[in-house]
């Protein structure tokens, strides 16, 4: 259900991206948002998400932010992680955007 | 001690016996202290007791409950959601205002959404907004509610409602509310009995101890007698038999018992009063209030917003007709920065087609949001307060120029039938001499204009009967008008679903009855036992 093809472009501390499509019947709603967020600030790595490719960004820690994405069901949902930890968290957030946060 | 019978608006139905809990008026009126540091330290403090008191609620209720307030915790935990409340703060404006405004964007957000989801997230904001409003009023935490009360007070929050336990029985009295609130909606899907706008709840200091409370006819009855109580007990078992009957047969065409066809459509206040509704309990939609997109107050709804709800709308109802009212405004309705403040008597003012007219550039926006909207199913335009046959002509002069524009730049889109709302005696009288393609009776305001009775005053409720002989005139004659004249007509108001009022308004030749869809299965029960 992904394209989970996440690709280093530099050594350093260039972005990180990869994309999901959400799974989950009611789209990345109250619930999956709070599990999204809560799980993105155990990171220390920045962690954006959007809908297209190019953005625009939004903050993954801030459910407030995540809500008014209002991604539905079927949206694919990008993700652009930089910092230390970031294949970590890039990770940990496809792992719950694929697994329909648990209640696909 | 004297029993006490308070009449209001029904908010849902049901019968119920109970003690009473008064609620304490939460939101409490705040002076502001002026010092932008303060403000903010005041605002911080209350976001903060709201978080406590909602994680202090999450401890006592499981499943969805729980998790709708665990999403709170976590929107109010997040400083993205007060930022532009503490930027207006820095530059001078009171807290209490400016998280009020910096909430009521982000529930306009909501509310505009595409996805039915999101837009029911409305009412948890609205939750999170009056929660903190309330700690910066330094009101008391809000009251806890014994399982099986009636609770009685101004009005009541959702999260209130959810911290009771509604599954042994209980009811809402109100002194104000609304029924089309998140919580009437959240009381209908529990199956609580809400009577709401009873007007001011003053009992001396000596509070009732127990209250009946008819959320079918929106009547409440404190102190009863225990004769009164006795008749009442008795109308609870016969209406569980009864309610069982009807909701059976909600999803059959209504008709009469001598089997005439009559169609009942809903009445709508907003997108959420769909939200897990079957569209085949009604043959369509007869109202559509549309002032729900105005109320938030960051300015007017543009097309594009407009645009979107109306076409929710259109599609829930497939092919079945909605008639969808241009804005209301004015009397009752008051919208920040469109109605007249002060007026001496706002329901004979600048309200309805009246404003609208006045307010060119508002009108047009909302006729191009429906002639868009009107490709998407089948779309009726209704236009509320005409009195006159040149009202109806100038409006309907503005939605044909903008069709013509929106043609003109190839944007798809559709000339729908426009008709008035018969609610001023005037047009009733003469409703011939419009060029309307329909007439939708408007009952509540064509009986108070009739009877020159509000029917939230108290002291004149009594004369607000919209079957007394002289609206049940105005109403037949607006049928044998619209007869004469090969249109249709229907009714949407309160008397629709009055099941006294059933008989005499289909003797007036009505064949279309609007109702609140809370009321569809007593309505078509109702029809079921009149015969002609």
């Amino acid at each position: 259900m992904h394209d989970a093809n996440a690709s280093r472009a530099t050594e350093t501390m260039a972005p990180l991206t990869a994309s999901a499509i959400l799974v989950n019947e009611v789209g990345l709603h109250a619930r999956p948002s709070v599990k999204l967020t809560q799980s993105a600030k155990r990171f220390a790595a920045a962690i954006e998400l959007a809908l297209a490719p190019d953005g625009p960004w939004t903050d993954a820690k801030s459910p407030v932010k995540v809500m008014r994405v209002k991604a539905p069901k079927g949206a694919t949902l990008h993700f652009r992680v930089t910092g230390a930890d970031g294949e970590a968290a890039l990770a940990a957030m496809l792992a719950l955007v694929n697994d329909g946060f648990g209640e696909a | 001690m004297a029993e006490i019978h308070l009449t209001g608006r029904a908010a849902s139905p049901g019968l119920a016996i109970g003690p009473v809990t008064v609620l304490t008026n939460v939101v409490a009126r705040r002076t502001a202290v002026g010092d932008p540091a303060q403000e903010a330290a005041a605002l911080r403090a209350a976001i903060e007791a709201a978080t406590d008191e909602i994680a202090g609620l999450i401890r006592t209720v499981q499943g969805e409950a729980a998790e709708i307030l665990e999403f709170q915790v976590a929107m109010l935990g997040d400083d993205a959601l007060a930022e532009g409340a503490y930027d207006a703060i820095s530059v001078g404006v009171a807290a209490d205002h400016a998280w009020r405004s910096a909430l009521d964007a982000e529930i306009a957000g909501y509310r505009a959404a595409d996805d039915e989801y999101f837009r029911g997230r409305a009412a948890d904001l609205v939750d999170i907004r009056d929660r903190v409003l309330a700690h910066l009023g330094g009101a008391d935490a809000v009251a806890t509610i014994a399982a099986g009360s009636i609770v009685a007070g101004d009005d009541i929050s959702p999260s209130v409602f959810l911290a009771a336990d509604w599954t042994g029985g209980g009811a809402i009295a109100l002194a104000a509310g609304s029924p089309s609130s998140h919580v009437a909606m959240l009381a209908r899907a529990r199956g609580a009995p809400m009577v709401v706008g009873l007007g001011p709840l003053d009992w001396n200091e000596r509070p009732p101890a127990l209250a009946l409370v008819d959320g079918d006819t929106g009547t409440v009855i404190f102190d009863p007698a225990p004769e009164t109580l006795h008749v009442f007990e008795q109308r609870i078992a016969a209406a569980n038999v009864a309610r069982a009957a009807a909701e059976a047969g909600r999803f059959d065409p209504a008709l009469t018992a001598d089997g005439r066809r009559i169609r009942v459509l809903i009445n709508v206040a907003a997108p959420e009063d769909l939200a897990g509704l079957d569209p085949k309990i009604c043959d369509g939609i007869g109202l559509v209030r549309t002032e729900f997109l105005f109320e938030a107050s960051h300015g007017l709804p543009d097309e594009e917003t407009q645009y979107a709800a109306y076409r929710r709308i259109l599609e829930w109802a497939g092919q079945k007709p909605v008639t969808i009212r241009t804005l209301d405004a004015g009397g009752d309705k008051p919208i920040l920065g469109l109605t007249v403040d002060g007026e001496s008597n706002p329901f004979l003012g600048l309200r309805g087609i009246r404003l609208s007219l006045g307010q060119p550039d508002v009108f047009r926006v909302q006729l191009r949001a429906l002639l868009r909207a009107a490709v998407h199913g089948s779309l009726k335009v209704m236009l509320p307060m005409v009195a006159i046959p040149a009202e109806f002509d100038r409006a309907a002069a503005m939605l044909d120029a903008e069709f013509a524009a929106l043609t003109a730049q190839g944007v798809a889109s559709a000339r729908p039938p426009l008709g008035i709302m018969v609610e001023v005696p005037a047009a009733a009288l003469r409703a011939e001499d419009f060029d309307a393609a329909f007439y939708s009776i408007g009952s509540n305001d064509l009986t108070q204009y009739t009877m020159a009775a509000a029917r939230d005053i108290g002291a004149v409720a009594d004369l607000n009967d919209t079957g007394n002989p002289a609206v049940l005139e105005l109403i037949a004659r607006t049928v044998e008008s619209a007869n004469k004249r090969g249109v249709e007509v229907s009714l949407c108001g309160d008397a629709a679903a009055e099941t006294r009022l059933i008989k005499p308004l289909l003797a007036t030749g009505l064949r279309t009855l609007s109702v609140a869809p809370v009321a569809v299965a007593r309505l078509k029960a109702a029809i079921a036992t009149v015969r002609e």
